[in-house]
């Protein structure tokens, strides 16, 4: 745990703009020089119901949330309140403020909007604030931003009485209201901002000692989800046609995309279902243009189909899959990494595709330039994988991270001129499919439709040179083993140069023990592997986004050079677990997991917690929402 | 220089240029209506003007998905039902093209139905061919969507308990801008049907009926027909909606009876194709997507101009 941190939580209905007003605070704590990581929570529903949205801001880095937090900011749901007692949702009122007092810090701070929420409902609430020595202010928040503005703008007047209590400079607030809002609403937030800043420091008097911590950047930051880092990783990488279909959380990417495309000169289709969705990215993919489709588990299922005719064709694609907890439609807003083995090998006959599973938002966008640089090179489907954290928990990253060349290049195609020298059958048909191979990695370059002496066909069965369905034995191995070759040539290609490795490491680089991990639950394990660390324990972790084709160099040098791991991941079945010891055939004996399934994310301290009770031997669940699969051997 | 110069080439085409030489042969069996859709596609393309290389033939699965291994143009045989998500996005990425989807009744009715509606719907640029035989084919003869109610097979031994799907109203309903039947028996209409659809500038339509002596041999080969056009028993207006309506009704009606209708059902010219409502929009370029992978001066936009909203 950082000593000098604050994570602030603002709490309320969705539709109550409690995302937006978070995301202009964090942003003013990251002007302001602070490391910001945001955490969203919120119910399948589009309005009323709990949700939140915790801003952790430190000095240090921070790229997970943390262990519970220490400022409550409960406004009231405005659309809870609900005439039927009995009615489904029941009685939600004081929910911002009940349902958020368990993980709130000793000593932590409350204020609450008195005007909608009623604190002496929750029966033991004064017994637990005394216990638990919080610092409670009930305030009017929303008569003072009904007196000068409108009702939800209540926000506004919680920002204020934050910075007041946090001794914090208006100055970034005001500056980011005057860009976010039109001058209509903008004047009466502002009144309201500095009514509840002032209130604060006339009415009270502060006992509590957090403070906004104090920091500062070497160069320029900006904050960054996820599906941004995806989305712009694309755009830098020629991407210019995608299609899709909503579903939570593969939406953000796809309305980024949206939003983008068409200034940049691309087409976005929203379309009929997911299998139209990713075959529009091969029909855009196989004419020349560099394409992108994905979805959520769910509609992952429905892209089977148009995946493997992409192996089979040899059809460049990125999908993108952003799980969220199933079976089926499972928790909708709620992250996990329980589709792994789907994305790995759904699609019939034998897998060949890239599997990239980036760990944080700039990771999201180095990775997705990756699996579009492997999947136009090597003419194959590429699938990024991110979940709901990583979708839509925001970050700051250095603005220079974005600062590269764009790569439009669509990898081995010929030219016309090229084609006049290329192999051609005796009706005159391209050679697409040669067994010759010129590079020796399995890649025959294509033509495009519309080239001079490039017609050829493509299709799903087994084909011959020309792409002709053939059922000829020996031509069926040539080719599958083309294909299934092109996976040895991208980890070949991938282990060049260690410099650009996909996987990353925390802690020493000598330790006894090893804690695995592998996307988006990355950041809990890198703030527990230092605290680990710093209480006297010798751990070191790896983050591991090559799934397919594996890293196994990597991952085989890591379990050698440790005693024992812990595989952290969000599942019930310990799937990366299964991948590694599959894929290397060995330290099942090794591998212990963690694994939470619950609907959010780990914390660093239940990752420290389990870490702990491996080490003792101790088989009982470290806490409630977690659980340890001892390691058994291969 | 364009990376695609076989796109608007004009020069004579030879009707052998779509014929590849001796390899493949169709598998399709002797007598089956698909070497009828083969012909008439084969006539029809160098009469629109279009080359071999700037053709792209996207197809599905079954009798009818080989369709493209014996023309010879750039083809995608893709998956069961899914030719027109294919085809559409390649006509999207390159305009040049010109790009044609085939399937089965099963294929384009059944499994692809909610592809169909939704092409409709958009209007693409494009020529769907539909090969009716109201059979399934290629996986031996089970109950097609168009198949008669009470047809016995296989997989429905008691004989269908529905109403066969209405191609040519279900078209129009979904918004297809040109609509037409022929039938592999009548190759001049065929070929003719098949050239306006390719010319068409919008969704063209073309439910094409092919016998299948293997499975279907209760069935109607489709002969005689009647064309609308020609005969006087019908007179209605192509370009009415309703008067299109009620003689696709009519056809589809008779159909069980063994009378076969076949023409142009519909035409709208005035409806914009989607890649001009698209390109009025601002939300596709004017200049083919695809060229401009091969345009060394094109200066391609980055994220970083895109930061500012998020510092």
């Amino acid at each position: 745990m950082a000593d000098n941190e604050l994570i602030w939580r603002i709490a309320g209905g969705s539709g109550d703009g409690i995302d937006s007003t978070s995301q202009n605070f964090a942003k003013a704590l990251m002007r302001s020089g602070l490391n910001v990581f945001t955490h969203r929570h919120y119910p399948s529903r589009i309005r009323g119901g709990h949700t939140y949205v915790e801003i952790r801001a430190s000095d240090e880095v921070v790229d997970s949330r943390g262990d519970g937090y220490n400022f409550l900011l409960a406004l009231g749901d405005s659309f809870a309140r609900n005439p039927k007692e009995d009615a489904y949702y029941g009685n939600e009122e004081v929910k911002p403020l009940s349902e958020n007092l368990d993980d709130l810090r000793e000593g932590g701070i409350i204020i609450y909007d008195s005007g909608l929420l009623d604190a002496s409902e929750i029966p033991d609430f004064e017994e637990r604030a005394e216990e638990n020595n919080w610092h409670v202010f009930d305030l009017d928040l929303r008569s003072m931003a009904r007196e000068h503005g409108r009702e939800v703008m209540r926000n506004t007047a919680g920002v204020g009485v934050t910075a007041a209590l946090l001794e914090m400079d208006l100055d970034e607030i005001e500056n980011l209201m005057e860009n976010a809002m039109p001058e209509k609403i903008l004047e009466p937030n502002l009144t309201i901002l500095h009514e509840a800043y002032d209130m604060m420091v006339e009415d009270y008097e502060f006992e509590h000692d957090l403070r906004i911590p104090t920091g500062e950047h070497d160069e320029e930051q900006v904050l960054i989800s996820g599906s941004n880092g995806v989305a712009y990783g694309a755009l830098d990488e020629g991407c210019r046609f995608i299609a899709g279909y909503p579903m939570t959380p593969w939406t953000d990417v796809f309305t980024i995309m949206s939003q983008h495309l068409p200034k940049f000169g691309g087409i976005s289709e929203q379309v009929e279902d997911e299998i139209a969705a990713a075959a529009l990215a091969l029909g855009a993919s196989h004419a020349g243009v560099k394409a992108m489709s994905g979805s959520s588990g769910g509609g992952f299922a429905l892209m089977s189909e148009p995946l493997g005719l992409a192996e089979m064709s040899e059809t460049p694609i990125v999908l993108v899959e952003a799980m969220r907890a199933g079976p089926s439609t499972g928790l909708p807003t709620k992250p996990e990494q329980g589709d792994l083995e789907h994305i790995l090998y759904s699609s019939q006959g034998d897998s060949c595709r890239v599997v990239f599973a980036p760990g944080t938002p700039q990771e999201a966008y180095e990775q997705t330039r990756k699996a579009f640089e492997m999947a136009y090179n090597y003419q194959i489907p590429a699938i990024v994988v991110i979940d709901q954290k990583l979708s839509g928990e925001n970050q700051n990253v250095p603005a220079s991270a974005f600062d590269r060349d764009p790569n439009p290049s669509l990898g081995p195609t010929l030219t016309e001129e090229q084609l006049e020298d290329a192999p051609h059958d005796p009706t005159g048909k391209f050679q697409r499919f040669s067994h010759d191979d010129p590079n020796d990695d399995g890649v025959r370059p294509r033509s495009l439709p519309g080239q001079k002496g490039g017609r050829f066909l493509v299709t799903g069965n087994e084909h011959n040179e020309s792409g002709h369905i053939e059922e000829d034995p020996d031509n069926r191995i040539t080719q599958m083993d083309l294909r299934m070759k092109k996976l040895e040539s991208i980890r070949e290609d991938l282990d060049s140069d260690p410099e650009t490795s996909s996987q990353t490491y925390f802690g020493p680089d000598e330790a006894d023990y090893g804690i695995v991990t592998w996307g988006s639950s990355q950041g809990a394990v890198r703030e527990a592997v230092e605290r680990l660390n710093d209480q006297g324990h010798s751990v070191k972790a790896i983050g591991v986004s090559d799934l397919m084709p594996f890293a196994e160099t990597e991952v085989t040098e890591f379990l050698e050079s440790v005693d024992e791991a812990l595989v952290v991941e969000m599942n019930a079945t310990a799937q990366f677990r299964g991948l590694t010891q599959r894929e290397l055939g060995q330290f099942g004996e090794k591998l212990t997991s963690l694994l939470k399934y619950d609907g959010n994310p780990f914390e660093p301290a239940e990752v420290v917690e389990g870490f702990e009770i491996q080490i003792a031997g101790n088989e009982e669940a470290p806490t409630a929402n977690t659980r340890l699969e001892p390691a058994v051997s291969d | 220089m364009s990376a695609f110069n076989a796109i608007g080439e004009e020069r004579e085409i030879d009707r052998e240029e779509f014929t590849p030489g001796i390899e493949p042969q169709p598998t399709w069996c002797p007598g089956c209506g698909d070497f009828g859709v083969l012909k008439a596609l084969k006539q029809a393309l160098p009469e629109v003007g279009r080359t071999p290389e700037e053709t792209l033939l996207c197809t599905g699965i079954g009798c009818s998905g080989k369709l493209n291994s014996y023309l010879d143009s750039y083809g995608f045989h893709t998956i069961h039902g899914r030719s027109l998500p294919v085809a559409r996005a390649a006509k999207l990425a390159n305009p040049g093209l010109e790009v044609i989807a085939a399937g089965g009744d099963g294929d384009g009715y059944g499994i692809g139905g909610n592809h169909f509606m939704h092409t409709a719907r958009e209007n693409h640029d494009m020529t769907y061919i539909v090969f009716n035989n109201e059979i399934f084919g290629l996986t031996k003869g089970q109950t097609s969507p168009t198949s008669p109610k009470g047809h016995k097979s296989k997989t429905q031994p008691s004989g269908s308990a529905k109403d066969p799907i209405r191609p040519l109203s279900l078209s129009l309903t979904s918004g297809a801008s040109y609509i037409a039947r022929t039938a592999a028996v009548n190759p001049n209409q065929a070929k003719e049907i098949l050239k306006e659809a390719m010319e068409h500038d919008g969704f063209a339509h073309v439910d094409f009926l092919t016998q299948c002596p293997t499975w279907n041999k209760d069935a109607k080969q489709y002969v005689p027909y009647i064309d609308v056009q020609e005969s006087e028993d019908y007179d209605f207006d192509i370009n009415d909606r309703g008067e299109a309506q009620d003689m696709m009704y009519e056809a589809e009606n008779v159909l069980k009876d063994g009378t076969v209708l076949t023409g142009r059902f519909y035409v709208d010219d005035e409806r914009p194709s989607y890649q001009e409502e698209k390109q009025s929009l601002g939300e596709m370029p004017e200049e083919p997507l695809a060229e401009r992978y091969f345009d060394d001066d094109y200066e391609w936009e980055r994220s970083y101009d895109l930061l500012d909203r998020h510092k």
